[in-house]
Formats: C-alpha cells, structure tokens, sequence
C-alpha cells in the first residue's frame, strides 16, 4: 500500500460520517466570516431557529464593503453601510467574535486569520469566500463555499463535502532575484490552465517551495483558486511553525508543545501517490503580467501580447480575440510598450508586511510617473499597516507619489469606492482580471507587488533590472 | 429547496468559455443582504448597453442586442447550454441564485469550476457535464433549430433530444437523492448529532489546542 498524501491525512481526520465512497460529512475547524456572503446565511438560521453550533469556531471581519479612505467618516455608501451593518448586527446576535471596522486587527478575512494566529496547520478552515485557499499554505484544508454552505456550518459545524482528487506541483531549484511567489503562481496557471486544477487539492512542493516564506506561501496557494482548485496546500515545517508562535489564537505552553509535535507530521508519505503531477524549474520562472481577461491569459514581462492566429482551438482563439478587443491591445505588442493609468498594491494576494516591503524597495527614490492617474497601496491588515509605518515604508510610498490607504479588498473586487473607469488599464497585484472585476470596463494585468512598482513609476510595464 | 425530476425547456447556447461569477453577477449585486431579485441582472454587463447599479429599473435599460439572452426565440428558457470551466472564479451563491431567478433550472457543459457546481446543487439547480463532443453537436442543434428545447430526465440520468436521442450522464448517488427529493441539506446533517458530537468529543481528546 502506498502512503498517504497531506490531503488524505487533512482530510481522513475530519470526516465525521462517510456517506459513501467519496462524499463525507467532514468537521469544520475553522469559519472565516465576511459581509458579503453571510447574511442570507444568518437570516436562514434564524429563519429556521438554530443557533451556531460551537461559537467559538467562528471569526468575523468585513473587508469588502469598507472604504479605505478616513475610517473616521464611516461607510457612506449606503448600501455598503447596510451590509456592514449586518454582519455586526448578526456578531452580535449571535456572540460571534468580529474585528469591526475601526479595530486595528481588521482586515482581509485571509489576512488577518492567520495573523492572529486562528488559522491552524491541520484545521479545516472554511469561508464564504473562494480565496480561503490561501490558508493551505498552513497545512490546513482550507476552501471556498457558497452561502448555502456557509449557513450549514454555523447550524451543525460540519460540511458535506466530495473528497477531490490530489496532485502536486513540485517547483524545483530556486527563484532568481525579483521573481516572487506571485510568479511562480502565475506560471503554474499558464501550464496547466484555469481548469487545470478543478476537481483536484494541489500540494505545493519543492525546493523553491520550501525557500518561500509563509506570506509567499500564502500567495501561492491564494491562486490555486485561480488555477480550478478549491484547496492548495504546502507542508508544515519550521517556516510555519517559527510564524505561527506566539500569535494570539495561537496554542500557547504545554498545549503549544503537543501541537507542533502533531504538526510535524502534516506532510505527504514519502511514497505517497498522487493523481497528477506538475514539475517547474523555479530558476526559469521570469516576473510574468498578465495581457487578458482569465489568470490563464499570461507571458512574461519579455514576451509579447499572443496573435490569436496561431491559436489553432478554434473555442480558445475566440476568447483571445475577444479578450484583446476587451483590453484594448494588439496581437504581437511588446508586454513593456503597455501604459498603465492606475496601480493598485494589495488584496489577500499581495497584501502582507513582505509584499509592502518588496514594493517599497522598488519604488524607493522614485516617483509615480505622470501619466500615472491614481498609484494605491492597501494593506492587508491594520497590524500589517502598523508594522509598515514602524518601518517607514508608509513614508517611501506617499513620498513616490503612492496613496497608503486603510486595509480592505479595495480595488481587486471593487465594491467599494476604489475601482476602474471604463477603459482604465491597471498594474494589479490581485488575483483576477476578469471581464470589469475592477470596475466596469476596467482593464486589469495581473503582476507581482515588485511589477506593480515598477510600472507605476515607469507608466509602462517593465522589467525589474532598471531598478 | 424545489424537487429536480423531469425538465423539459428551452435551450439558450452560451458560446464562451470560462464563464466567470464575476461575468454571471456583477459585484455591484452582491451588496444586497437578501437570496432574490438577482435574474435581472445575470450576466449584466454582457445583456445591457449601460452600466449597471443596484437599484436600476431594467425593464427601462438599453439591452444588448448581440447578446444570446436577449434573441427572442431564447424567450423563456429554463436550460443554459455553456462551455468549458464554467461559472469559475468568485464562490459567490448569487450566481445560482441570479441563474434561478432568471428561470433556469439546468446548465449543460463540459466542465464547471468546483465551487460553482456544488453551490448549484443547493438551489435546486442541475448541472450537467457532458462530454466535450455532445456539448458541441447541442450548439450546433440548438442555433439550427428555433424553439429547440431538451428533456433532463434526472431520476433516469438521460438528456433526450428532439429528434429522440438519448445522452445520458453520471452524477453522484447522493446529490441526486437530495435533489430529486427537495431534501434540506441541514436537516440532513442534524439527523447525525450524535456522531458529530462523539467526534468532538474524541478530537478534544487528541487534539486540544483546536477547541481553545
């Protein structure tokens, strides 16, 4: 019999009830809750007279909705406002712990869980939220769910769930200097596509891997989404267990000691079978921008904008032909010839102390290129925002010509006032360049926080090495 | 949740693929604290010619005329014919919910992103992956034929055409027993308290520090 994967591990110890050969009802460790998908959860339990199951197992934050300008104004949208509203409303009610709005501990719902400390190695942790894959880079069985779902796990603590298959990408050697996790995520969704990874839970594994730190980690993982899996996961080892200690929801003292014994053996059997496999050379990945509409549509910052032309699928050259009327950009253009009108720095992609430091050390001793409209930097966290004003990066960016706003999602879904014009093309540190994701007709190229740095200060996208 | 048995209905062909959440219901929609409402605005940005805001009287908007939902012989369709990776993206429920309140109970295509297919499943809705070359010869017989509708047969697992052929598909045992039935999926889990309580129990046992 051959070992067994991380997933199985994750996964074997939270089914509860197997239903039949693949579905099980499985335990839910962790539930991550934001505005935006929970209400029509809370209104159903209360509708059906349930209560939470274990209180204590969920944590609350809004990050959508909220603005990230002067927190002391309020949400004026009013629509915004009532959303926010009631998920304090439904805290509340409910004895459900929130970090609101004016708490320096809110934030990005994938942020601030680990930051605290509440996202565990070999936790399910789920969220109404399709980027809670990010957590996996903890060892946890970390996923998205609908609100259906997400009602279902605060009445009864559990999920019925359909075991996916496995597959590991291994990322050997190590990441030359100026390419980031970002990359390497975005490489990955180049080879195998954005359905590449439906149905299955990727390991992330590898030297290069095992190089990243946990924010890197996390922001490999946080696109596994993007690549179709529901969960993405790296193995525990002292990186994680050197992040995790002495957080606030963290184990402390003895019970600290027993966990990471049990955490150590969160990693794949070393003759464990996977379903597929994925190898890279990490020492080849280069920074990459993304030139269409789907995280798929990707070259490197060296490469030129693809001729559907040569696309022989006849399904696939359509949507490059309509993804590029839809940029505004012509076949076989140059990535380092397209100008940019805003930069936005952040979202659970690219939001974390490391992400600002990287970008900080770009932008150091420059200046926002005039065309340049609008240059946003949004952290992650109200913790993460302090950390980067005691080390002055708040400084190198508005000195720069940056914006350094309050923390929230922002402009990578923008449903708050931060967005796209129509037409407007974006240097973007998030997750998704979908058709008016950041605004209705707005543009979005998908790039490392080091990319978005050099493209706002040059006003063009271009290569790190002027830097 | 409504029963899913027998659908008969009119086909509407969705020629794109890696149709996006984000595409199905635009963020501006997702604002709104309630599960209804949302069909006027499915796939806003492609069906009208405005930009769309919470609150807009749609029957006063400029409709796209290129776009396949606003084709007339597509009036009244309950079966939405797509293509590869749909409903990717976003884990956002107010794209079924948009899709149902729209009026349609079934989606055919060859693959649909994980989050989506499950979130369907939970509003009454089919999704139907079918093989790549089923799926295109249906484009084929739907643009040809004005008023082509199917019949999704879940109880029997068969798709039947208008000229009588027969697809069949497969699909979990225990999605289709609880979509055939209606059944509540909470109800459901609160049948097994016990278990989840002796599971409790045990994990407090062997691992503590996830009970702090």
């Amino acid at each position: 019999m051959s070992g067994r994967t991380l997933y199985d591990k994750l996964w074997k110890s939270h089914v509860v009830r197997a239903e039949n050969d693949s579905m099980a009802l499985l335990y839910i460790d962790r539930h991550l809750v934001h505005e935006v998908t929970s209400p029509q959860a809370f209104e159903g339990l209360r509708l059906a007279g349930r209560k939470p199951w274990r209180v204590a197992a969920n944590l609350a934050v809004a990050d959508h909705n909220v603005p990230t300008t002067d927190r002391a104004l309020g949400v004026t949208d009013p629509v915004s406002r009532l959303q926010i509203d009631t998920l304090d409303e439904n805290c509340l009610e409910f004895g459900i712990t929130e970090f609101r709005m004016n708490d320096v501990r809110q934030g990005i719902v994938h942020v601030i869980g680990p930051e605290q400390g509440a996202t565990l190695p070999g936790m399910t942790v789920v969220c109404g939220d399709s980027h809670t894959s990010t957590i996996g880079a903890f060892a946890a069985l970390a996923f998205g769910i609908g609100t259906s779902e997400v009602e279902h796990v605060l009445a009864t603590q559990c999920l019925l769930a359909k075991k996916s298959k496995s597959m590991r990408v291994t990322v050997n050697h190590r990441l030359p200097e100026g390419v980031t996790a970002k990359d390497i995520a975005l490489a990955i969704i180049r080879l195998i596509g954005t359905a590449g990874g439906t149905g299955y839970a990727i390991e992330f594994a590898g030297e290069a891997i095992r190089s990243l730190s946990m924010e890197g980690r996390m922001t490999l993982c946080n696109m596994a989404i993007e690549a179709g899996a529901r969960a993405g996961m790296v193995a525990v080892d002292q990186t994680t267990i050197d992040y995790i200690q002495g957080r606030p929801f963290a184990p402390k003292g003895a019970l600290w000691e027993s966990a990471v014994l049990n955490w150590r053996t969160l990693k794949s059997d070393d003759d464990a079978h996977f379903d597929y496999e994925v190898c890279l050379d990490a020492s080849k990945i280069r920074p990459h921008v993304s030139w269409g509409t789907s995280p798929e549509m990707v070259v490197t910052i060296d490469d030129c904008v693809p001729d559907p032309e040569r696309e022989t699928d006849p399904v696939r050259r359509e949507a490059f032909e309509r993804a590029l009327v839809y940029m505004g950009l012509k076949a076989n253009q140059p990535i380092n010839t397209i100008r940019v009108d805003k930069v936005f720095i952040g979202s659970c992609t690219n939001s974390r102390i490391e992400d600002l430091r990287a970008a900080a050390g770009v932008v150091q001793g420059h200046h926002v290129a005039e065309s340049v409209k609008q240059a946003l930097v949004v952290p992650g966290s109200g913790l993460v925002k302090r950390q980067a004003e005691s080390e002055g990066l708040d400084q190198i960016f508005t000195k720069a010509g940056f914006e350094w706003r309050e923390p929230g999602c922002s402009m990578c879904l923008a449903m708050n006032a931060d967005r796209l014009e129509p037409g407007e093309r974006c240097a973007s540190t998030s997750n998704r360049n979908f058709e008016g994701r950041q605004g209705s007709g707005g543009r979005t190229h998908l790039v490392s926080p080091q990319m978005a740095a050099a493209a706002a200060i040059a006003g063009h996208f271009t290569d790190l090495g002027a830097f | 949740m409504e029963k899913f048995t027998v659908l008969n209905g009119i086909v509407a062909p969705l020629d794109r693929s890696n149709v996006d959440t984000d595409a199905i219901i635009p963020k501006q929609f997702l604002k709104s604290i309630r599960r209804s409402g949302f069909g006027p605005n499915l796939f806003d940005a492609w069906r009208y010619l405005d930009q769309g805001e919470p609150g807009l009287d749609c029957s006063k908007r400029p409709l796209n005329p290129d776009f396949v939902l606003n084709f007339e012989r597509y009036d009244g369709a309950s079966i939405l014919l797509a293509r590869e990776n749909f409903g990717c993206g976003s884990s956002r429920e107010h794209a079924p919910w948009a899709l149902l309140d729209y009026g349609f109970r079934a989606i055919l295509a060859p693959s649909f992103a994980d989050i989506f297919f499950n979130n369907c499943f939970k509003n009454g809705i089919l999704p139907v992956v079918l093989d790549p070359k089923a799926i295109n010869e249906l484009f084929k017989q739907v643009e040809a034929l004005p008023g082509y509708r199917l019949s999704i047969d879940l109880p029997r697992q068969q798709i039947k055409t208008p000229d009588g052929s027969l697809h069949s598909f497969e699909i979990d045992a225990f999605r289709k027993e609880c979509l055939v039935n209606g059944l509540d999926d909470i109800a459901l889990t609160l049948r097994h308290v016990e278990d989840i309580r002796s599971y409790e129990k045990r994990r407090l046992q062997e691992t503590p520090w996830l009970f702090q």
